[in-house]
């Protein structure tokens, strides 16, 4: 089905089926519990999960297929967040012109970089992508404000001509919508004890992702991608053979940056505003930091890695230390204090240090990532149980 | 299944499951359709503070979560009530707001606004909070007031003092306490007149963003009124680190004066920097070197050490003053912290009592209710003397401190002294004021 | 030409630093074949150094003195450092004084032994692993030591002065008066410089470590033990970063961040530099220095606005394009 093997069909359909139910696997617990806290399917940060699992998915196809590792990429979803916020400003509301033009900009932004970048490898190319992520990165703070506005960021005001759409009524911003679906309307449903938001940004963002994913499936599995693979495994050879990888990396490295871009208009279309941040090297880094955690060159690592990140930076950020006494209460008054202070150095304030073990954990304990990790895991569960079966592996690694 | 913008629960309340909920006949029900954002149903209300916790203003969110911490303490009526005695509106009683026991969640800024951003969105769409205050940067309060217009809560601003927050920048549901710019500039003028005189020659340091621009502006305009030159202004990447080879050219420019529009880390390196370079040992035209820092914080005038010595700036409260409301303040806070609040604490605090404040006076939580009570506010008692929070740009105006470095300071807060309270009728500008223009209040938005 | 001469001193000072930093990021590129993100960190902690010295030499207690009071009207409690104690008044106070430069005689044996530890306990176990496992491990690191240094710290920056006699400007020319720590910072650094290329210059075991550097391989075949000297020299790697960053303190104040505020530019000195490259290590940090200052001035901001922003990105861009290895980089040297 969709011109794909028998095995990625289930595999594309496990994926959307997960992808769907998101708002309810992330809501595991019920909401008045002390561990809802941990919940995750909220609106915004399924959208964030959705939108950076998009991006990790177009870097992977960059450096988990050829190996060129861009310390740029954030640069991509800046510009195509910018193009966006500039869209919804001057053109109309609706995502759809939006997210086109974030694409194609940021496209025609990594043709150009990616052109003269690739006439080098190894660590000078990284370097290469940083200088110019850096560049852009620190002119929007500064010089481009009129462009960009600096430090602020890009935002909608009520002034903004937006010549497709009627005056807003009232004097409230609006929304950005696809045809009158308004991108922030969710409907919540109470099951029992739990509630589940079904938001309707969160599908729009969750169905391109599907789109990108399968399309990097088809990638994966094309010549194409047979081509990208050799250059990672042995680029010498190739150019003895006459060909010339050039325009092969060039092409992987347009489409990555072009998921950036689309992932960064995507952003805007959520929440309609653009910040230089997104540009900085530590935004680079952190896309690196995800492929690599969840696994370089599987289809599926970089999307849980993304997930993971994300997952930190949301959540055990915003657990303080009156939440943890509120969980550590029955314990006797002078282990409750010690117990947590020990607790808060991890969460709240402490979150980075969660995040700097964690990627230490990580690699020392599962080489390869997350998702090696847990094939390990399975394969030595199956060894155990002595049912050694044909390898099912869903996400197997590119190389 | 109804359609509402975001759901609501309660956070930090473990314990059981409400047992009527499992009893339903039906699994799906729908939630009511609420008046406004995040109504409050329950016994309780929830605040949401977004302060930095990583990042170079780590200490100073740090600071401000201390002081929201004890506003709620003394919204539940849980300790001495600090400034609720002395504020001039007696609407809270210490036993929460409208009968709904106040609890908080917080969240990491990291002063980034895609961060600051995510966090608010967590706390609006995750915990229901109705309100969210805190901050240390203009950019960051400028976005998540933005954000809060959108999802039709309140926000009230923490440590921002870029003009254009409450100028071209400013949205209904968005109000500030804390000065700006142009009040820095409007107060430091007289006392720079008087110290300084009328024959100057400035050179400015500018850190390279729009907070550092409208200070600039600002600065400039004040001293240009007083008869100094502008020599200079130069645009300094932000966290340069080294200053040197931007202060360097000081020395031969035949500037006497060296004005500072740097905050935090930079202005403290960039300060260390101009007085290792022999600045204010030097001599020009006839006069002393003199190097000024438009706005100060305790946090930095303690990481400066000894160069402020001497040094004027501007701040909009210290724990110096000798009013009531400033003392009740400093007195809950230092006994509960052992020490005395920063200016961007007070901000944090003043601003959360004045929301419940204006929730109860309003009789509802309805954002629009609310900006509707805090609009023209008047009050007194909250260590700025008599404050108007004016309607037309969502500003407070009060007095502003001017601030020197102190020569000997006798213990480790003990950095800065009060040379001068300018009165808020010298600081007062007009709402389309040119520096503040371009902008739109919009209407208020409570997510209905 | 006496603003250019300026400068040019700026930009020596400011290249002293980075070059100091390249030179172990290359040490350890060039030893061990490990990429370490982390050693921003080690820059930061050797800042560090100082600031505990500091706060070791001002260890005190408490006084309570009864005709002061502190900010909620208590008598306030006056604290004597127990060196003033111990020491008098007079010899404490200078102890104090000095702790800068103190700290140093503690820095190199507590980063050589943290390097130790650290190429012993972690980077070790990475030498045969991909560099993207390597980026991930010791960039978790260096958040994991920040946020250690800010347990400890706090977050704002922390006043650590030189001493007073050092602290003043020193008349070059009639023109030109310039602090002195800044040219004490310059001459610590080329001696620092200097003695790193001495040892390996010089030194049998530099030889080795230099024939190492060119071919572990056949070294290894000569029956000689390379692992035991290249942890020496992440080590020394450690001691380099460290040094700039205590002597750094009463030009730049440190916070638990400085470190990452630095990373990526010392790589960028580093790949300019060419991999591999100790001397292109050490012109790049310089030459990058001396053009940021440049890009600094006045007239040249005038001209491009935003140069001083973008200059070292820029220039490392043209040189990677024009020289494709840096200015002194090695073939082969992680191009894959």
């Amino acid at each position: 089905m969709f011109g794909l093997s028998q095995k990625d069909t289930k595999f594309l359909l496990i994926v959307v089926a997960l992808t769907l139910l998101t708002p309810i696997l992330l809501n595991p617990f019920p909401s008045e519990s002390g561990l809802a806290q941990f919940n995750a399917g909220y609106p915004a940060l399924m959208q964030r999960f959705a939108i950076y699992g998009l991006m990790a998915i177009g870097f992977n196809i960059l450096f988990g297929l050829t190996g060129y590792l861009s310390f740029g990429h954030a640069a991509f979803l800046g510009v195509g967040s910018y193009a966006a916020v500039w869209m919804f400003k001057l053109l109309s509301m609706n995502v759809l012109p939006a997210i086109i033009l974030a694409t194609i900009v940021s496209g025609l932004f990594a043709l150009v970089i990616g052109y003269i970048s690739l006439r080098r490898s190894g660590i000078y190319f990284s370097i290469l992508t940083l200088a110019f992520a850096e560049m852009s990165y620190r002119l929007a703070y500064s010089v481009f404000t009129p462009i960009t506005n600096g430090e602020t960021g890009l935002q909608l005001t009520l002034s903004d001509p937006r010549i497709l759409d009627s005056a807003p009524e009232g004097g409230s911003l609006p929304v950005p919508t696809l045809f009158g679906l308004d991108m922030n309307a969710s409907w919540t449903a109470n099951v029992g004890p739990w509630d589940f938001t079904f938001n309707i940004g969160y599908y729009f963002c969750a169905v391109i992702a599907i789109l990108g994913f399968y399309l990097s499936l088809r990638i994966f599995r094309s010549p194409f991608g047979m081509m990208l693979r050799a250059i990672k495994s042995n680029q010498t050879r190739m150019s003895y053979t006459g060909l010339n990888s050039r325009p092969y990396t060039l092409a992987a490295f347009v489409i990555s940056g072009m998921y950036a871009g689309l992932a960064g208009g995507l952003l805007a279309a959520m929440d309609p505003l653009a910040g230089a941040e997104r540009m900085q090297w530590t935004a680079s880094g952190e896309v690196v930091l995800m492929t690599i955690m969840g696994g370089v060159g599987t289809l599926m690592g970089p999307v849980i890695g993304a997930g993971f990140i994300k997952y930190a930076e949301n959540i055990f950020s915003k657990i303080n230390e009156s939440v943890l006494h509120g969980w550590f209460g029955w314990l006797p008054d002078g282990l409750e204090d010690i117990v947590v202070w020990f607790f808060a150095r991890f969460v709240g304030e402490g979150w980075h240090l969660t995040l700097g073990l964690m990627f230490m954990i990580v690699v020392i304990a599962l080489p390869g990532g997350l998702v090696e990790g847990g094939q390990r895991i399975a394969r030595w569960v199956r060894r155990k149980s002595g049912r050694e079966t044909a390898a099912d592996e869903t996400t197997k690694p590119a190389e | 299944m109804s359609k509402t913008n975001y759901s609501r629960r309660g956070v930090l309340k473990s314990g059981a499951v409400a047992g009527a909920g499992l009893a339903l006949p039906t699994i799906f029900t729908g939630s009511s359709a609420a008046a406004f954002t995040n109504e409050p149903t329950g016994s309780t209300v929830t605040f949401g503070f977004n302060v930095p916790q990583t990042g170079p203003y780590a200490e100073e969110g740090l600071d401000e979560l201390r002081a929201q911490e004890l506003a709620v303490e003394h919204l539940n009526g849980i300790g001495d009530g600090g400034m609720l005695n002395t504020f001039s509106s007696k609407a809270l009683g210490g036993d929460g707001i409208l009968g709904k026991q106040v609890q908080f969640v917080t969240g990491d800024t990291a002063t980034k606004s895609d961060v600051a951003r995510a966090s608010a969105q967590s706390m609006i769409q995750k915990d229901g909070v109705v309100m969210i205050n805190g901050g240390s940067s203009s950019g960051v309060a400028i976005a998540v007031q933005g954000l809060c217009q959108e999802a039709g809560i309140i926000f009230m601003a923490g440590l921002t003092h870029s003009n254009d927050t409450t100028g071209k920048d400013k949205k209904a549901n968005g109000f500030r306490h804390f000065f700006n710019g142009y009040m820095s500039g409007a107060a430091l003028g007289p006392v720079l007149e008087k110290e300084y005189g009328n024959d100057r020659r400035a050179y400015h340091l500018t850190a390279d963003y729009t907070w550092g621009w409208t200070q600039q502006e600002s600065i400039a305009a004040s001293t240009e009124a007083l008869g100094w030159e502008t020599v200079q202004n130069v645009l300094t990447p932000v966290g340069a680190g080294d200053f040197s080879s931007y202060i360097a050219p000081v020395l031969n420019s035949g500037a006497d004066t060296l004005i500072l529009n740097h905050y935090g880390g930079d202005m403290v390196n960039s300060l260390t920097q101009a007085v290792q370079f022999g600045l204010r040992d030097k001599q020009v035209n006839g006069k002393d070197f003199t190097i000024i820092v438009p706005l100060y914080s305790e946090l930095m005038a303690a990481g400066a050490g000894s160069n402020i010595q001497g040094v004027f700036g501007s701040m909009n409260w210290n724990w110096q003053l000798q009013d009531a409301g400033t003392q009740a303040f400093v007195r809950s806070f230092g006994e509960k912290y052992g020490r005395p609040p920063s200016g961007s604490a007070h901000t944090c605090y003043v601003q959360t009592l004045l929301y419940a404040d204006a929730v109860t006076r309003a009789g509802s939580f309805n954002p629009c209710a609310v900006a509707e009570a805090l609009e023209d506010f008047e009050f007194d008692g909250m260590g700025n003397g008599p404050t108007l929070y004016r309607g037309a740009d969502h500003q407070c105006f009060k007095d502003v401190l001017v601030m020197k470095g102190r020569d000997n300071p006798t213990n480790e807060y003990d950095t800065l002294e009060i040379v001068e309270v300018t009165p808020v009728e010298q600081v007062m500008y007009e709402p389309d004021h040119p520096m503040f223009a371009g902008g739109d209040l919009g209407e208020c938005n409570d997510g209905a | 030409m006496d603003a250019i001469l300026l400068q040019i001193l700026n930009g020596l000072d400011k290249g002293s630093a980075y070059a100091l930093i390249a030179l172990g990021l290359t040490l350890i590129f060039g030893t061990l074949g490990v990429v370490n993100f982390a050693h921003g960190a080690l820059f930061m902690i050797g800042a560090f150094c100082a600031v505990t010295m500091q706060r070791l030499f001002s260890l005190s207690y408490e006084v309570v003195d009864e005709t002061q009071t502190d900010f909620l009207g208590n008598p306030l409690k006056v604290q004597v450092p127990y060196v003033e104690g111990w020491f008098g008044e007079g010899a404490g106070t200078t102890l104090i004084d000095w702790s800068v430069p103190l700290a140093i005689i503690a820095t190199i044996p507590v980063m050589m032994l943290i390097g130790w530890a650290m190429e012993r306990g972690l980077i070790k176990h990475f030498y045969k692993r991909p560099h993207a496992d390597q980026i991930l491990v010791t960039f978790g690191l260096a958040i994991v030591l920040q946020e250690f240094i800010r347990y400890f710290f706090g977050a704002n920056p922390i006043q650590t002065p030189a001493p007073s006699d050092y602290q003043g400007t020193v008349q070059l020319t009639q023109a030109i008066a310039y602090p002195v720590w800044r040219l004490i910072y310059f001459f610590f650094s080329a001696f620092v410089i200097a003695g790193v290329f001495a040892f390996l210059q010089f030194t049998t075991f530099g030889m080795v470590v230099r024939a190492g550097m060119a071919d572990r391989e056949t070294v290894g075949l000569l029956g000689i033990d390379i692992d035991k000297r290249f942890t020496l020299m992440f080590g020394i790697a450690a001691a380099v970063a460290g040094l700039a960053g205590v002597m750094y303190t009463p030009i730049l104040s440190p916070n638990y961040h400085m470190g990452m505020d630095f990373l990526v530019l010392s790589f960028v000195v580093v790949v300019v530099g060419g991999m591999g490259s100790l001397p292109g290590a050490v012109a790049a940090g310089f030459l990058l220095g001396i053009l940021q200052s440049f890009a600094s001035m006045n007239e040249v901001k005038s001209l491009i606005p935003g140069i001083d922003q973008v200059i070292i990105y820029l220039v490392a861009i043209v040189i990677l394009l024009t020289r494709p290895r840096g200015l002194m980089g090695r073939k082969g040297v992680m191009e894959d």
